[in-house]
């Protein structure tokens, strides 16, 4: 109990950190997805490639692609840059796929009704898919927030500052305490940023109240995305 | 007024759905396409806002050839109608009907208040302005398909079997806010559909399709019903099985008519008496 009370500036600190440099993989991931996830879902001469691409790079471990960023991109060894890229590698690979399963979810009468009455294709994209795709696509960046909060503590072993470090430190010196603050403080940022996103996503998609069901469906359809990105993978 | 000149479409696989396709559809009539599924209409209606390009003939609106206008700026001046409504399902109503004014750059204030008024025309309620489409009822969508269609006050108005998915009682109900709707705005519609008593009822010029969009007959409701041009067609309208033979029956000494099929189809009355 002292320890935590003695400690409480450093835990002040880490949450912060650990809370920035989640926030910078899931907002790139998201935004490199809805191309990616466009391009997979509109070819299908594209989608397999594409899909099989970030499937692969999701198996590449963590820890790995920290140490050997730096040799491929000749970043810093110690540069936070290797862990936010790296993070990011991994939102693309999740949320790429969420994209293009999101955007073929759309009910096709819906879209060429859209057409019919006069949309080009680009605003059609933005004004009717990309909104009628939002349920899937933030069930999906739902897996990538919380996948992306958990992956970062192992930033700790390349001397980054995260939650990880309470554990590293914690293990180290036998302080358990340390290890479990850094667990639960660790769950609880991943519990907030998941209500929060669910928060944003009725504010932006009131429709989605007045038809339950679409929902419902989305978070089932993230869990199976999350599941074959592993699968994919030969 | 809409003309087709030998129209033809070869779709890439190698069906012919439309072979030398000729007619004139007049302007503020109703002409009703009429087939059996497969038959080519639906084909033909989307040719007009060129959601299906003809690979030949041509297709000309007011004299001006179609495939001279971009498809978007078509699309934007011509009124479209389909099954389940079509609506956008995040959109409420008023977004909804005011969609196309928005995007041709309608302000905001205007295509609302407009938006308004053609609920009125339609029979909606304006309390359900703000509701999304999946809290009205399947007549209720429709009705908004409708407004939506006429909100940039086209001239021409296509429509998909609108009332295909509805209830037959709401289906009655909206044939005839079509008719009277008609009556008020004297649009150029076109309409497709399967059903021949629809056609029947709303078409000013019938146009009954074969497979290869094959015009079978066309003319008023009673020109076919006089004189069915084939065998085809009798059977089509139901006369070959004299369900549109109607004769009088004596019940209580009221004279009523029956069709052959021997449903009531209503009351005989002397002229003037009723």
């Amino acid at each position: 109990m002292t320890w935590l009370l003695d400690n409480l500036e450093l835990i002040g600190r880490l949450t912060g950190e650990h809370l920035r440099l989640s926030a910078i993989p899931i907002v790139l991931g998201f935004v490199l997805s809805i191309p990616l996830g466009w391009v997979a879902y509109r070819y299908r001469l594209t989608r397999g490639l594409i899909l099989t691409l970030v499937g692969l790079l999701y198996t590449i471990p963590s820890l790995a692609l920290f140490v050997l960023l730096p040799a491929i991109i000749g970043t810093p060894f110690l540069s936070e840059a290797n862990v936010v890229i790296a993070l990011t590698i991994y939102a693309v690979a999740i949320m790429s796929r969420s994209v293009a399963d999101a955007l073929g979810s759309v009910d096709p009468d819906v879209k060429q009704a859209a057409t019919a009455i006069g949309y080009s294709s680009f605003r059609r994209f933005w004004a009717v898919d990309f909104p009628l795709a939002g349920p899937v696509v933030l069930a999906g960046l739902r897996v990538v927030a919380v996948s992306t909060v958990s992956l970062l503590t192992i930033g700790a072993a390349i001397g980054i500052d995260t939650l990880g470090y309470l554990f590293t430190n914690g293990y180290q010196r036998g302080i358990i305490v340390s290890v479990l603050t850094g667990v639960v403080v660790t769950v609880v940022i991943a519990l907030v940023l998941d209500r929060v996103l669910v928060v944003i996503g009725r504010a932006l998609m009131p429709w989605t109240r007045a038809s339950r069901s679409s929902e419902r469906s989305g978070v089932t359809r993230a869990f199976m995305t999350a599941r074959r990105v592993r699968e994919a993978v030969p | 007024m809409i003309e087709f000149r030998s129209i033809e479409k070869l779709f890439p696989d190698g069906t012919r759905a439309v072979d030398d396709f000729s007619l004139v559809i007049p302007s503020h009539k109703t002409t009703v396409f009429v087939g059996s599924s497969g038959c080519g209409k639906t084909t033909l209606l989307r040719m007009i806002n060129r959601m299906v390009d003809a690979t030949g003939g041509e297709l000309l609106i007011d004299d001006e050839n179609v495939a001279s206008i971009e498809p978007v700026r078509l699309r934007r001046r011509i009124g479209y109608v389909m099954q389940n409504s079509g609506l956008l399902p995040h959109r409420t109503v008023i977004d909804n009907i005011t969609t196309v004014p928005r995007l041709t750059g309608v302000p905001t204030k205007d295509a609302r208040a407009r938006a308004l008024e053609l609920m009125d025309t339609v029979g909606l309620d304006r309390a359900m302005a703000e509701r999304y489409p999946a809290q009205l009822s399947g007549g209720q969508q429709q009705r908004v398909g409708v407004a939506r269609g006429l909100a940039i006050d086209p001239n021409i108005l296509l429509m998909d079997e609108p009332f295909g998915a509805v209830d037959p009682i709401v289906r009655a109900e909206l044939q005839q806010e079509l008719l009277r709707l008609q009556r008020e705005l004297g649009k150029t519609v076109v309409f497709v559909t399967h059903d021949i008593d629809e056609a029947f009822l709303l078409g000013d010029q019938v146009v009954i399709l074969e497979k290869g969009a094959r015009i079978a007959q066309k003319g008023t409701p009673e020109e076919i019903l006089a004189n069915p041009a084939s065998d085809f067609v009798a059977s089509f309208i139901g006369a070959d099985r004299g369900k549109r033979a109607l004769s009088i029956r004596d019940v209580d000494g009221e004279r009523v008519v029956v069709d052959g099929d021997g449903n009531l189809a209503g009351r005989l009355t002397e002229p003037g008496a009723a």
